[in-house]
């Protein structure tokens, strides 16, 4: 792209043309409607019968589930490294891409709380946890960060967006008209003054630093409703860390899976460009070796002593019932991968969104195998119990339960992207470096 | 009792009268807080005077404890808390001045289930829901299987207690770890704390959900059941209170269950009834915790099962 002829007009036009309603998205949205509204029912079925529709039993407590909730959590904490850590460091790249990574981080973290609510057996008493709450409980700690990183990366959306919807809401046909009361008591009076520049800035600026520390923590004390326990595969001290760096890695896929289709529908291959893939594909190698390293140390330090519950729990991932879900993610869902992605065709917008897809499936499945194979081996034998008692297999209900979130989740998404520019307007125009930006 | 021929600490004299007091008031149906609260004194204290003065009419009531007594109608009053509240109250409170001790000693278990057929039935429990389960060990390849009942070890150190978000399941003064049904949320952060295996779930309506739908809930004796709530043995907390054994220890037909009061050092057999010296016990059979490696001070112990009274035999149950 020719940057010399670039006009605001052009900028504006070309970032705010998707935003109006069209067939493609009532019919997907109808779509996820419906499908949400299968998934609600099945959830009226557990609130009426109790959690024992789902398959989980006595021994396995948490199946998809908790599962579900990790994997959400994990897929929430991209916002951070995207605006976070390489906003910060300077990457003037990333621009384009922040407000993907907000919106992924919004809508999952948004999501995650409710997530928890379907595997509670007594939903009813929600409230419970703030009348009653124990500050010595991580259930406590969770709820916490959660929801401080959930506003916390709410106001990194929206505070961007000021401007944007400012100088969007006065141009004429850009917006569709119903729009514009919204983004002009949205954009709280914004028109493009130093001192509110100024007070934007900072503002961002404070919140990133902020977000860091708030990202670490949720997935942290996620990783802690496990680690705190004596259990065989969840003993562990680097479950903390073990947890960032593979939610890093599912949240970047995350990232370039959304660039792929946002550039592509609505037309952005001048602002996402093959540059922005390549870098995001070297991220991704970047934060699945350090989640590789993480693996080697979960695995073999245990497996290296081969204490009695250590061994079982190995046996099981590596050569057990276990072991064609275990390979097939490592190898198929990191290393392999990892491997490509060392290849510049690999990182091309395509080959990589394709390797994206396959880590963030590998991604959801490596939460249940962290979640699930420890609670078949307790320390005590299983014995006198039915046999789904000790074989987990999740139920048609579960499921449904299970991916009702992830339609939330794509809902959300559409709907932020749909009627808000999904790449910033101001700051692309001012890294652009067009002097003349006023609405008009 | 009153006269001081023998000198006898204070303590010694107080206890007795406490307990009068106690069922003075549990036969008359009006319970109050307990002696521990003033206005339970004052409370006490007006019965005590309505008593000596008397209306001379009387009413025939029912107790709690299905009791036909016949009350001064001047000594009928309200009630200061509705008796859930008490059994709530109570029940978290716990027996004061006790630490509840089990000792299982494994050489004299051949597998005959009474004790978790008692439990069961005491706690409304489903076949495959258990508070006390005896599992089939062996330690090692060449050692010799044995039958271990195995339940709640009321840890001193819980970690059960330490993840619950809203202080539904908490450690008594008497040393037991109940479950509160009504507080319960259902998270089973629990279940995934315990070591030991010991925490069930009502995972669908529990057993004969609608014949004791109207039954009081007992913290003490968890019951009814909840659906999607904990379920765990109690140490049969509500026999404790009223000085009985726990049902799994008196059900027991083979003697290997032992009960008692740590602070009293005495645990009392289930089925001979004989009460031996619990530090003995220990020390002449090499008595032992589960896993206290883990650090969670369990107060059941077990005694090694050598010299076995029976030998073993492989249980054929359906459910496994």
């Amino acid at each position: 792209m020719d940057d010399r002829n670039l006009t605001f007009d052009k900028i504006s036009n070309d970032l705010a043309h998707h935003i109006r309603i069209n067939k493609g998205f009532l019919i997907w949205m109808g779509f996820l409607t419906v499908a949400l509204l299968v998934c609600l029912y099945a959830y009226i079925i557990q609130l009426r019968s109790g959690l024992g529709v789902a398959g989980i039993r006595d021994y396995v407590s948490w199946g998809l589930y908790i599962s579900n909730f990790v994997f959400f959590v994990a897929a929430s904490l991209v916002g951070m490294l995207i605006s976070g850590v390489l906003g910060l460091i300077g990457m003037k790249w990333v621009t384009p891409l922040t407000r993907f990574a907000e919106t992924i981080a919004v809508a999952f973290a948004a999501v995650a709380g409710l997530v928890i609510v379907s595997d509670m057996g007594r939903p009813d008493r929600l409230a419970y946890v703030f009348l009653y709450g124990r500050f010595q409980s991580p259930i406590l700690w969770d709820v916490t960060v959660v929801t401080t990183y959930f506003t916390l990366s709410l106001l990194l959306l929206f505070l961007p967006l000021i401007p944007d919807m400012a100088l969007l809401y006065k141009k004429e046909k850009v917006i569709p008209a119903w729009l514009k009361p919204v983004y002009r008591i949205l954009s709280l009076n914004w028109s493009n003054q130093p001192a509110q520049n100024k007070i934007i800035h900072r503002s961002i600026r404070i919140l990133l630093i902020l977000l860091i520390p708030a990202a670490l923590s949720i997935h942290t004390v996620t990783s802690w409703l496990f680690a705190f326990t004596s259990r065989a595969g969840w003993d562990s001290s680097i479950f903390g860390p073990y947890f960032v760096t593979g939610a890093f890695v599912a949240g970047s896929a995350a990232v370039i899976i959304a660039m792929y289709f946002y550039r592509n529908n609505y037309k952005l291959r001048d602002y996402i460009t093959d540059l922005h893939f390549n870098n995001m594909g070297k991220v991704l190698v970047l934060v699945s070796l350090v989640y590789l390293y993480f693996n080697i140390n979960e695995f073999l330090v245990p497996g290296y002593k081969l204490k009695r519950g250590d061994a079982i729990h190995l046996y099981e991932l590596l050569a057990g019932h276990h072991a064609f879900l275990f390979w097939t993610i490592q190898l198929g869902g990191l290393v392999i991968p990892c491997l490509l992605m060392l290849f510049r065709r690999f990182r091309r917008p395509l080959p990589l969104t394709l390797i994206s897809v396959v880590v963030l499936i590998a991604a959801w499945f490596k939460r249940y195998i962290i979640v699930v194979p420890t609670q078949e081996h307790p320390f005590l034998p299983i014995q006198h119990v039915p046999h789904n008692f000790i074989h987990y297999s999740p139920t048609l209900t579960e499921s449904l339960i299970t991916i009702g979130p992830m339609i939330l989740v794509l809902m959300i998404i559409t709907l932020i992207s749909k009627f808000f520019p999904v790449i910033p307007l101001y700051e692309t125009a001012v890294e652009k470096g067009i002097e003349n930006i006023h609405p008009d | 009792m009153e006269e001081n021929h023998k000198p006898e600490p204070e303590k010694a004299t107080e206890k007795p009268k406490a307990s009068n007091r106690r069922d003075f008031l549990k036969n008359l149906g009006l319970v109050g807080v307990g002696a521990a609260t003033g206005a339970a004194a004052l409370y006490s204290g007006h019965i005590f005077e309505a008593k000596k003065e008397g209306s001379g009419q009387s009413k025939i009531l029912l107790t709690q404890d299905n009791k036909l007594v016949s009350v001064d109608s001047l000594e009928i009053k309200a009630l200061e808390k509705p008796p859930a509240e008490l059994l709530q109250s109570e029940g978290r409170e716990g027996i004061s001045g006790r630490r509840w001790v089990m000792v299982i000693d494994l050489s004299k278990c051949r597998n005959a289930r009474q004790c978790i057929h008692a439990c069961q039935e005491a706690h409304e429990l489903r076949p495959e829901q258990y508070h006390m389960n005896t599992l089939q060990m062996q330690d090692n390849p060449d050692a010799a299987p044995y039958h271990m009942p195995k339940n709640c070890q009321h840890c001193d150190n819980p970690p059960c207690v330490a993840v619950c978000p809203v202080d539904a399941t908490y450690k008594r003064q008497d040393g037991i770890v109940l479950i509160d049904n009504e507080r319960c949320i259902g998270c089973r952060f629990c279940m995934a704390a315990c070591p030991y295996s010991a925490r069930i779930f009502n995972w669908l309506e529990p057993k004969d959900a609608e014949k004791y739908q109207d039954q009081l809930y007992n913290v003490e004796l968890n019951v009814p059941q909840k659906l999607g709530t904990i379920s765990k043995c109690l140490f049969s907390a509500d026999h404790c209170r009223e000085g009985k054994l726990p049902y799994c220890v008196s059900a027991c037909p083979n003697g290997v269950y032992y009960f008692g009061d740590e602070n009293e050092d005495a645990v009392t057999n289930g089925t001979t009834k004989e009460t031996v010296r619990f530090s003995k016990l220990l020390r002449d059979n090499g008595g032992y915790q589960l896993m206290p490696e883990l650090g969670t001070k369990p107060r059941v112990y077990y005694l090694p099962p050598k010299n076995r009274l029976f030998p073993f035999e492989k249980p054929k149950d359906e459910l496994i």
